[in-house]
């Protein structure tokens, strides 16, 4: 039996400036100096950590963003002069879709590669758009099931990509035509893409390289980042190549496993070229989520391409031209895998669903929603601590990117140790892989594979609500608050 | 702090306990009686928390005006004192009064007083339980009366789910209809067999009762503060996967023994000295992953009451590893059964997509109560992940196993009990409308003691607030009496919004309310769709 797949997670603390949620934590004057400071009792020692930063400044400003609201002190002071507010910076960070809980949690997971968990119940809205619509299902008590991530049975979250057969073919004679599987085995349902929003130094990719190594799965890196890459690091290296790549590439190309080319006219003929260049190589067309979608697949995988990365933006919607949106990538991705299904071609492809995978759950609903494996990007980003700002990022004169502020972007400037960068994307890869198998155990499946398009073990808010409250009466929101 | 003796009498149509009555259970430990009246249990800490925050500049003459202005008792000058002392904000009900020319800062000589937003309080709750939820329970809680109105206490800010829904009569436009004569006894009473099987019958006097909460993962404060309740109101609370502590023996008749997939300090004498036995299958907040109890939470107490190792991560697996068939299941439940044959089994289930088979099995299986918990119920501890994704919410599973029970025709058969995120009466009453008997709950007893929702309960030394810790010095932080009398008077408060409610709609029990969608309606954010009935 191989070894049990293990990622090797490691405390990794942030080098740069955290924006804690409680933050500002504030006192009056008219401090009686009782002696009886609920200061020094604080559960977190919060305050005893700003005084020393306060004297210190050299004193690390990171702990101090540990409030976590428990008022205790508030509540405790002698003269209640203490107050506890929202840190205004914290809600500015992100936008509505890289909420500041969602960069936060990503912040926490590359720290420790631990599974975010806490007490009470769950504290946001009741749904959402996009992902936040859909539920999983767990199993109750007639369906065996595994302990989740402390079971003694092995989940496993490989993936394939490449072309399935639906069938063997033979001769009469017995000898079989159908030509040997090509499958490319990943040991985690996610590739590590490169962000499309922003331009990123070649350190990122560097790390997301070595990150791809460690993590058994690949990178995806423009073509001119992966002559970067040693020799054992070019299977996990997935180019962006272009038709004026390939002179400059022929190397790469015939050492990488995986390659990715744009969609476009020439898309069938330019991967036919690298075919030729590296026959075992399987080649994967990036082509933007919109409605056509599916009939370019359909199209495309009767010339022979069978690995689409169907690409959102990052807010997960479909790619409409003109700055403008369409539907989200579930339901997108549930329109293209139901018609691969009905036209009998959806295991001769795989897809690759990009854009918008912000949270662990996202690659499990995704996948739900009839992707074989997601693609992360802004996620690597935001562990190595941009806050998803939306800037042009120009760049200085030596070339680092900054944000709109004039601060440098905290994803670039602090990843300049490899190894740093490396190791907080592997732990957030970690947690996310955690969090899937208590996904995958919870529903009381074995291997990701079997969650594609099991849209009957999810809960679709649209269906449910129906069910639930179709027979209730509905009154407009202005006739309650009237 | 201690409640103080100044009690309430109780209000119209609330069965005291009756003094000469039998004993209901077949504990051998007496039985302690525990008063059903309301005694004011004001906030535990020094500053109590408001809404809002009055704040008295230096400019502040003493005169005394605003003291006469105020009538919700914000400030105070005590005879002989020559200044005003500290406003006691947490009872201002902000501009709505603020801004009347009657109210302190418009009557103020000198301008020294004004009124805003308490920073401190923003940063309570979240969308689900928000910042007025919160008070609004602490105000219950600490008076036994409904919250004032500058507090909503209704509904939270989820934007979906029990928020989304209202009785007609709340919505302008709909005809309130007769609503029942003032003074008319209106019973909240349930009872739980409904098997017909020769077992007892269990009344309970709320459609209310407690979740389970072990030993460990909250304190011994908090257990018996709700098995206390519990007593006073004749109704349940249930010991969570924790064991049977000792010094719950003296409310045996009002206690259910849970017997959860780690069997923990499970034992013969814990199942035939209750009334109730509940078999917990799955856990709303982390369905499908079984229980987990940090390291840190195993002291040596919790340990010995486990038979376990302190300082072990204690787990509970999922599912029971001796369960894969209804039929499993149904040994189960005639091992509880053959043990104590005068108990009534309930049995705990979360909500898969086929929440409404697995009821059906659990009947067949010979369940008295079916306990379905949601997946947005509370949790000493669980993967984000699990709390938000996994199974479905209460709301959706109610209505979807209600509406299956009756076309099977068993729904009469068989106590249905929800939870999993009731955090208020009607959130209460609109899970029976959707089709439950009663609810259980959790959450809301943790805020009534004092919880702010910060969900630290499983970091370190646990919570805060000593609540949800064993930790000798957190847990102190709360006297066992406190704790009763908060959560009597939330039953208190509860109960009287519920007999409130049912009497706009016309009803004299709370089990004519059981299914009744139609007096429901659904707030849409979408107009068109709105104007239909779909």
């Amino acid at each position: 039996m191989p070894d049990r797949y293990h990622i090797h997670t490691a405390a990794t603390p942030a080098v740069f400036r955290r924006i804690g949620k409680f933050a500002n934590v504030d006192w009056r004057e008219d401090c009686s100096r009782c002696s009886n400071c609920v200061k020094l009792r604080c559960l977190y020692d919060v305050h005893r950590h700003e005084s020393a930063f306060n004297r210190d400044p050299e004193a690390p400003g990171a702990t101090l963003d540990e409030c976590k609201a428990c008022l205790s002190c508030v509540q405790g002071c002698t003269k209640g002069l203490l107050d506890v507010s929202v840190n205004p910076e914290f809600l500015s960070i992100g936008d509505a879709y890289w909420t500041p809980n969602i960069i936060l949690t990503t912040w926490n997971q590359a720290d420790t590669g631990r599974i975010p968990v806490s007490g009470a119940g769950y504290r946001g809205r009741f749904h959402g758009p996009g992902f936040d619509s859909i539920w999983t299902d767990m199993s109750e008590i007639v369906r065996p099931t595994r302990d989740g991530i402390h079971g003694r049975e092995y989940i496993s979250t490989s993936v394939d990509i490449g072309p399935k057969p639906l069938r063997l073919e033979f001769t009469p004679e017995g000898r079989m035509l159908t030509p040997p599987l090509r499958l490319l085995e990943i040991q985690l349902p996610v590739i590590l893409d490169v962000a499309a929003w922003r331009e990123q130094g070649a350190r990122l990719a560097a790390a997301r390289i070595a990150a791809a190594q460690e993590l058994k799965t690949l990178a995806v890196v423009r073509a001119g980042e992966a002559v970067q890459a040693l020799p054992k690091q070019l299977p996990y290296v997935v180019p962006v190549v272009a038709r004026e790549d390939i002179a400059n590439c022929r190397d790469i190309l015939e050492g990488v496993r995986m390659a990715q080319l744009r969609d476009g006219a020439d898309a069938v003929a330019l991967a036919g070229e690298l075919h030729s260049i590296n026959p075992k190589l399987t080649v994967v067309v990036r082509l933007p989520l919109s409605p056509a979608a599916a009939d370019r697949i359909i199209e495309l995988n009767r010339a022979g391409i069978k690995v689409f990365q169907l690409c959102a933006d990052q807010h997960g919607r479909e790619k409409l031209g003109n700055g403008r949106h369409g539907r989200h990538i579930k339901d997108a991705l549930r329109e293209v895998h139901g018609r691969l299904v009905k036209e009998g071609v959806r295991d001769e492809v795989t897809l690759i669903a990009a854009g918008g995978i912000a949270l662990a759950e996202h690659m499990a609903k995704a996948i739900i929603c009839g992707a074989d494996l997601v693609a992360v990007d802004t996620a690597l980003l935001v562990a190595l601590g941009c806050r998803v700002c939306r800037d042009a990022h120009p760049r200085t004169a030596e070339g680092e990117a900054t944000c709109g502020s004039g601060e440098l972007c905290p994803a670039e400037t602090d990843s300049s140790d490899n190894a740093y960068a490396t190791q907080r994307m592997v732990n957030l890869m970690g947690a996310w892989h955690s969090q899937l198998i208590e996904v995958l155990g919870a529903m009381g499946i074995r291997e990701v594979r079997r969650l594609r398009g099991e849209v009957g073990r999810a809960i679709f808010m649209e269906d449910i609500e129906k069910e639930a409250f179709g027979d209730i009466c509905r009154v407009p929101r202005s006739q309650v608050s009237a | 702090m201690t409640a103080s003796d100044t009690a309430v009498q109780a209000p119209v149509g609330v069965r005291p306990p009756e003094a000469d009555s039998p004993r209901p259970g077949f504990s051998d430990w007496p039985q302690e009686r525990v008063a059903r009246e309301i005694r004011p249990a004001p906030d535990r800490y020094r500053n109590a928390l408001g809404k809002y925050k009055v704040d008295r500049s230096a400019a502040c003459a003493s005169c005394g005006r605003c003291v006469e202005a105020c009538q919700f008792g914000v400030h105070s000058k005590p005879a002989g004192y020559a200044l005003t002392l500290r406003p006691r904000d947490s009872f201002c009900v902000g501009p709505a009064c603020a801004e009347t020319p009657e109210s302190c800062v418009s009557l103020c000589p000198q301008h020294a007083l004004t009124v805003r937003p308490n920073p401190s309080a923003e940063c309570m709750g979240d969308p689900r339980w928000s910042s007025d939820l919160i008070l609004a329970t602490w105000h219950q809680a600490a008076t036994g009366q409904p919250a004032p109105p500058h507090l909503e206490s209704r509904t939270g800010a989820a934007g979906g789910g029990f928020d989304s829904l209202r009785f007609k009569f709340e919505v302008p436009g709909f005809d309130p209809g007769p609503g029942v004569p003032a003074g008319t006894d209106i019973d909240t009473g349930l009872d739980l067999n409904h098997r017909n099987d020769g077992r007892p019958q269990i009344h309970i006097d709320l459609p209310v009762y407690g979740g389970g909460m072990s030993f460990g993962s909250v304190s011994i404060h908090t257990i018996l503060g709700k098995a206390r309740a519990a007593a006073a109101w004749n109704t349940f609370t249930c010991t969570g996967e924790g064991g049977y502590h000792d010094r719950l023996k003296p409310y045996d008749d009002h206690v259910i023994t849970q017997v959860a997939t780690g069997l923990f300090g499970v034992r013969e004498d814990t199942i035939q000295r209750v009334r109730i036995v509940e078999f917990k299958y799955a856990q709303g907040a982390k369905p499908g992953l079984g229980g987990h109890l940090l390291g840190d939470k195993n002291t040596p107490a919790v340990a010995r009451m486990r038979e376990a190792v302190a300082g072990n991560a204690l787990f509970s697996p999922f599912p029971f590893h001796s369960v894969y068939s209804v039929e499993d299941h149904k040994k189960h439940l005639d091992w509880i059964k053959e043990v104590n044959r005068h108990c009534l089994v309930s049995v705990k289930v979360s909500t898969p997509t086929d929440v409404d088979m697995v009821a059906v099995g659990s009947y067949c299986a010979g369940a008295h109560i079916i306990h379905l918990d949601g997946s947005y119920g509370g949790t000493g501890a669980a993967p984000d992940i699990a709390k938000k994704n996994i199974a479905m919410p209460i709301e959706y599973a109610v209505p979807k196993v209600h509406k299956f029970l009756t076309a099977e025709g068993i729904r009469d058969k068989v106590t249905l009990i929800a939870s999993g995120g009731i955090r208020t009466a009607y959130d209460a009453l609109k899970t029976i409308a959707l089709g439950a008997d009663g609810v259980v709950v959790g959450t809301v007893e943790m805020v009534a003691l004092g919880c702010v929702r910060c969900a630290c309960c499983e970091s370190g030394r646990g919570c805060p607030r000593g609540i949800a810790s064993t930790d000798p010095e957190l847990m102190m932080q709360m006297s066992l009496e406190w704790a009763s009398q908060r959560l009597i008077n939330l039953n208190y408060a509860w109960r009287e919004q519920m007999v409130d409610a049912l009497a706009r709609l016309g009803m004299t029990s709370i089990r004519e309310l059981r299914g009744r969608t139609d007096l429901l309606c659904y707030v849409s954010d979408e107009p068109v769709a709105a104007a239909e009935v779909s």
